[in-house]
């Protein structure tokens, strides 16, 4: 989708960014990161309108740099965590990434939370040649070798519940999601998933992230009439629609399959009325009964406290993406960029996490990992069906980075 | 017929909540000329009482929305006035910068508190149908409530001599210290009915709203916006712009979508504000508070 | 005491030379003595600081209380990204960035002041159309929002933005090193552009309005016209403020024209001293810097702190930086005492 204007880019950029960096190293009286410490950097927000994903994301990303630590650290070198809080402001996003990647010479930055933020790190990263961890649910479409993602994707999230849906609740689908492009992908893909199984989406309704009262939303959805209701709203403002839709007396008349229900605790803020059949798909819950997973739970909630929070698939990505790429570190024996790249895309790359079993994908950058599907009753998720080893297959026809590695895109569903 | 009948209700929901948002605003921007930027952190602060006390500690969710949530809120309003506030009246464009400065604060102590985690009750009472839609009785009883509120801050301004009193002190401070008033104690009273208003509306809101520490941030423009459009006339010229922007904002968000309703809120302030220059009482119920 | 007219008794002639100083040394030096991460971020707050006083010069000399001079900076940074999108060389999108905001503050300027529209009524007036431009911005997600070749984005937000080029030559790319010398040179220009300005029969009479419009209007001056050149003028620079501030990340989003932004520039003014020139800049550096700090650090969270700092500081310091430095050089530096002539004294007026 943006392939040509982006290609176009890189190849002005290829040229100075060797210059940059160079003049930036040269500039620098700061020698060369300490010898004795890795140092890494996660950017989430821990204010601001998006602090309900991005305060337990650092709060795992903590806990997975102090459990390496204290099993001896990544070749013999303790790893030091630099926390920054872009204050949900992508200003912030950008200059805290230029200072982990120039000033701080960071060997990894883990951190984005809305495709927005990810979108403006990650040129700035892949500039100054540093890597990149994502580790949010997300559209999926990122073609970058210097971005590795642990979020799962559109076809291994969001297709699962888009066929259940259809099959089990009827062919016309109303989708409603936050106004922006994660979500209008993810209804884009809705449709192609649609189409697949003979059905279609009635209508897609975007709201800005501000938006809480849906009134009219819901006039105009009990008109339509649709079979089910597809939801990827986000954020605290959104959490309202829920409310609302069971104030109207809506939840048992039009079910819910959600997109995003869950991973801002909405089912934990909502009462258990509010919440009650919502069904959704996530490549983690809580309550997955994985012994890896029933102790890591342990963990936390003994780190963190009264500070800890229900664990969604997001809130946990702090910790799978640190892992992963601790065990790319290992394999490479080293903790610089272009080996521990090469380790990670070379396919051994597995490891059994409270998140199941995952394994690091050289094609995409991506993840393979297990999906579940649940069911939400009185504030917990009842999981009833599980996907085993789902593969990030999105944008597969366009983008293999074992044969282009130089592809820096963000690509879409081809209509 | 249907459609009609749920237009209406909606037009009228989304004009008491502006009007509710915007009530303890027109007190202490309106009347006393105190920007409040922290007007936003007040609402939420009325919320989270009522989410605590039906919550945590199981009281009946009425009373702590029409009770607690203001007294609390009307709390605090004296503790800032005592400590903060009262240093900068007369100063109207330092007020902005200091109530900014108090609302980063609020919205920090609530964190602190509580997290930066969703809260919220449910709407109580259940829902009834108009035709083939579901519509929450407690959005009625909320239009009901404003009725009540906009008649009781009325009577109150109008008919008692507290009224009478904050009125004179508004317009002349220092006339009315040479009465023998203790404008000290005016200001003070004013600004704590002005927040426990605001508490009130957070309150009253909670149910179908969310409740996050930065949760107050969405209502700041769109009230400050309304109770300057309305002129200097306060109380009327608020209600008056309620009613012109709740209706065009419900009817464009209903027909298009809700980011229209939001921009055909904001183009009808512009051109109001170009046809009368000071404000809808600047020049029709010029003789209204 | 005074040379080729100016008065080298007047605290203020001193403060611009001093100012200009440094600012050239900062120009020259600024690259050796920074590294690649500090030049960045010095080139983000160089561009602010133009933002900054495009603001202390519309709201501290003109007494215009525009609440929404963020989008101006908003309309250039777009203008630049689309224009910059589409046309693939920079010096048309560079010119086209001062020269759409330059015609929309006349536009919007027209419309209030022509409307006699003064004061907080002014305010939300440009506040309003702010906000309407931060909720188109941010409902052109979409794919049909697209402009030439340039996708608009929505929320997102345009990334990688082509920066600034030498003219005429679309590959040859400014260095960071460049960019930061055009953004300090325009820094200088506008700072320096205003000072004449200031001093000028035009900036006599825009103070002449700010002090009393009726008398101004009394005395035969148009003060719609006058009013509406400086609200130009601003505008423009703001424009340029965000031409440059795109350059420094590449990338612009619709926060630019959130309610935060616009309150933020109002905030720098007041902290730095209303009715100077140097005061918002200083402001705005200083809340940039303060804001970047208390991101880095994790002992509690960043409201509590920011909103404690603004409180006291409202409290300790009301009169803004600035001209509570010139009260106390006054008091114990005799010889810098003002014999009238200094500006510093808008605040009040423009209450």
């Amino acid at each position: 989708m943006f392939d040509s204007t982006r290609r176009g880019f890189l190849k002005g950029t290829a040229g100075t960014a060797a210059t940059l960096v160079a003049a930036g190293l040269a500039a620098s009286p700061k020698a060369y990161a300490d010898d004795d410490e890795i140092v890494i950097a996660s950017i989430f927000d821990q204010s601001g309108g998006l602090d309900i994903y991005g305060t337990p994301m650092t709060q795992t990303c903590e806990l997975a740099v102090e459990e390496i630590n204290a099993a001896g650290g990544l070749l013999g070198k303790k790893v030091r965590l630099i926390k920054y809080d872009p204050q949900s402001n992508m200003e912030l996003y950008a200059q805290y990434a230029q200072e982990a990647a120039l000033k701080e010479r960071v060997d990894l930055v883990h951190g984005g939370i809305t495709s927005a933020s990810r979108e403006v790190i990650r040129p700035i990263l892949r500039r100054f040649q540093t890597l990149l961890w994502y580790s949010v649910i997300y559209e999926g479409g990122v073609c970058d070798i210097n971005n590795f993602v642990s979020g799962v994707t559109a076809v291994q999230w969001v297709k699962p519940m888009a066929d259940y849906g259809f099959k089990t609740h009827g062919k016309r689908c109303y989708y409603i999601g936050a106004d922006y492009n994660a979500p209008q992908i993810i209804g884009k893909w809705t449709e192609v998933f649609a189409k697949e199984q003979g059905s279609e989406v009635v209508t897609k309704d975007f709201f800005p992230l501000d938006v809480a009262e849906f009134g009219p939303a819901i006039a105009k959805i009990q008109e339509a009439k649709p079979d089910w209701l597809s939801t990827c709203l986000v954020g605290a403002a959104h959490t309202g629609f829920y409310r609302q839709w069971y104030a109207a007396g809506m939840l048992n008349e039009i079910p819910i399959v959600s997109v995003t229900f869950g991973v801002g605790n909405e089912h934990v803020q909502l009462s258990a009325e509010e919440g009650n059949g919502i069904v959704s798909a996530q490549p983690y819950f809580q309550e997955l009964q994985l012994p890896a997973n029933v102790d890591f739970v342990k963990r936390y909630q003994e780190r963190f406290g009264d500070d800890a929070q229900y664990l969604n698939s997001v809130g946990i990505g702090g910790y799978l993406g640190t892992m992963l790429w601790s065990l790319g570190v290992k394999a490479a024996g080293s903790h610089e960029r272009e080996a521990v790249m090469t380790a990670l895309r070379s396919g051994d790359i597995a490891w059994d996490g409270p998140a199941g079993h995952m394994v690091v994908d050289p094609v995409t950058n991506h993840v393979i990992q297990d999906m579940h599907m649940a069911e939400c009753q009185n504030q917990t998720w009842n999981i009833f069906e599980s996907y085993s080893q789902m593969y990030p297959s999105d944008v597969i026809d366009r983008c293999d980075l074992t044969k282009t590695p130089d592809m820096n895109a963000h690509l879409g569903p081809n209509l | 017929m249907d459609t009609a009948a749920l237009l209406i209700i909606e037009v009228l929901n989304g004009i008491a909540s502006l009007a509710l948002a915007c009530a303890g605003l027109a007190i202490i921007f309106g009347m006393m000329r105190v920007i409040n930027f922290a007007h936003g952190e007040f609402m939420m602060l009325g919320a989270y009482t009522t989410v605590v006390c039906t919550k945590t500690l199981g009281i009946n969710i009425w009373i702590s929305m029409l009770i607690i949530s203001p007294i609390v809120v009307g709390i605090i309003g004296i503790i800032v006035e005592r400590t903060f506030i009262r240093f900068f009246y007369g100063r109207m464009i330092d007020t902005l910068i200091a109530t900014w400065g108090l609302s980063l604060l609020l919205i920090g102590i609530v964190t602190a508190i509580f997290g930066n985690i969703i809260e919220g009750v449910s709407a109580p009472m259940g829902s009834f149908e108009v035709g083939i839609y579901n519509v929450a009785q407690y959005r009625m009883v909320l239009i009901g409530i404003v009725i009540l509120l906009f008649i009781g801050i009325f009577l109150v301004l109008t008919r008692t001599k507290l009224g009478l009193i904050a009125r004179g002190t508004m317009q002349n401070p220092a006339q009315a210290s040479v009465l023998g008033i203790s404008t000290q104690r005016v200001y003070m009273v004013t600004f704590a009915l002005g927040a426990a208003l605001t508490g009130l509306a957070g309150g009253l809101l909670a149910p179908i709203s969310q409740v996050i520490p930065t949760a107050g941030a969405a209502y700041v423009a769109q009230t400050f916006i309304t109770v300057i459009t309305g002129g200097t006339g306060a109380v009327t010229g608020t209600l008056v712009a309620s009613g012109v922007f709740g209706t065009v904002r419900q009817l464009l968000s209903y027909e298009f979508t809700p980011v229209l309703g939001g921009v055909g809120l904001l183009i009808v302030a512009v051109v109001l504000l170009r046809l009368l220059p000071q404000g809808i009482t600047g020049k029709i119920f010029r003789r209204s508070l | 005491m005074t040379v080729l007219g100016v008065n080298l008794r007047n605290w203020e002639t001193w403060g611009t030379i001093l100012v200009g100083i440094a600012m050239v040394v900062l120009l020259f030096a600024g690259p050796h003595i920074f590294d690649l991460f500090l030049l960045f971020k010095v080139t983000l707050f160089v561009a602010m600081a133009i933002l900054a006083l495009s603001m202390g010069f519309i709201w501290g000399y003109g007494g215009i209380l525009c609440f929404g001079q963020s989008a101006f900076y908003g309309l250039g940074a777009y203008t630049y990204a689309i224009a910059v999108g589409n046309i693939g060389e920079s010096t048309a999108p560079f010119l086209l960035a001062i020269v759409v905001p330059g015609a929309f503050a006349a536009l919007l300027g027209y419309f209030v002041f022509y409307g006699r529209l003064s004061d907080v009524y002014l305010a939300v007036v440009t506040l309003a159309v702010t906000l309407i431009l931060y909720n188109f911005m941010r409902s052109t997600a979409g794919e049909e929002y697209v402009i030439g070749a340039q996708r608009l984005m929505g929320f997102n937000g345009i990334s990688s933005i082509q920066p600034i080029n030498w003219p005429g030559d679309g590959s040859a790319w400014l260095l960071p090193d460049e960019i930061f010398h055009l953004a300090m040179f325009c820094l200088i220009a506008c700072y320096f552009g205003l000072k004449l300005l200031n001093r000028s029969h035009f900036g006599r009479v825009a103070v002449a309005i700010r002090e009393n419009e009726l008398r101004a209007e009394l005395l035969g001056y148009d003060v719609r016209l006058h009013k509406l050149q400086t609200f130009t003028i601003g505008g423009a620079m703001a424009g340029l403020a965000g031409c440059l501030g795109v350059n420094f990340n590449s990338f612009v989003n619709p926060d630019v024209f959130a309610l935060n932004f616009a309150a933020e520039i109002i905030m720098w003014t007041l902290i730095g001293g209303l009715g100077t020139l140097v005061g918002p800049m200083i402001g705005c550096i200083g809340l940039l810097m303060l804001k970047f700090e208390i991101g880095q650090q994790q002992i509690t969270n960043t409201y509590l702190i920011f909103g404690g700092i603004i409180m006291l500081f409202v409290l300790l310091v009301p009169a803004g930086l600035l001209p509570t430095a010139r009260q106390l050089g006054e008091r114990y530096l005799p010889m810098l005492r003002a014999d009238g002539a200094g500006d510093g004294r808008g605040r009040e007026a423009a209450q």
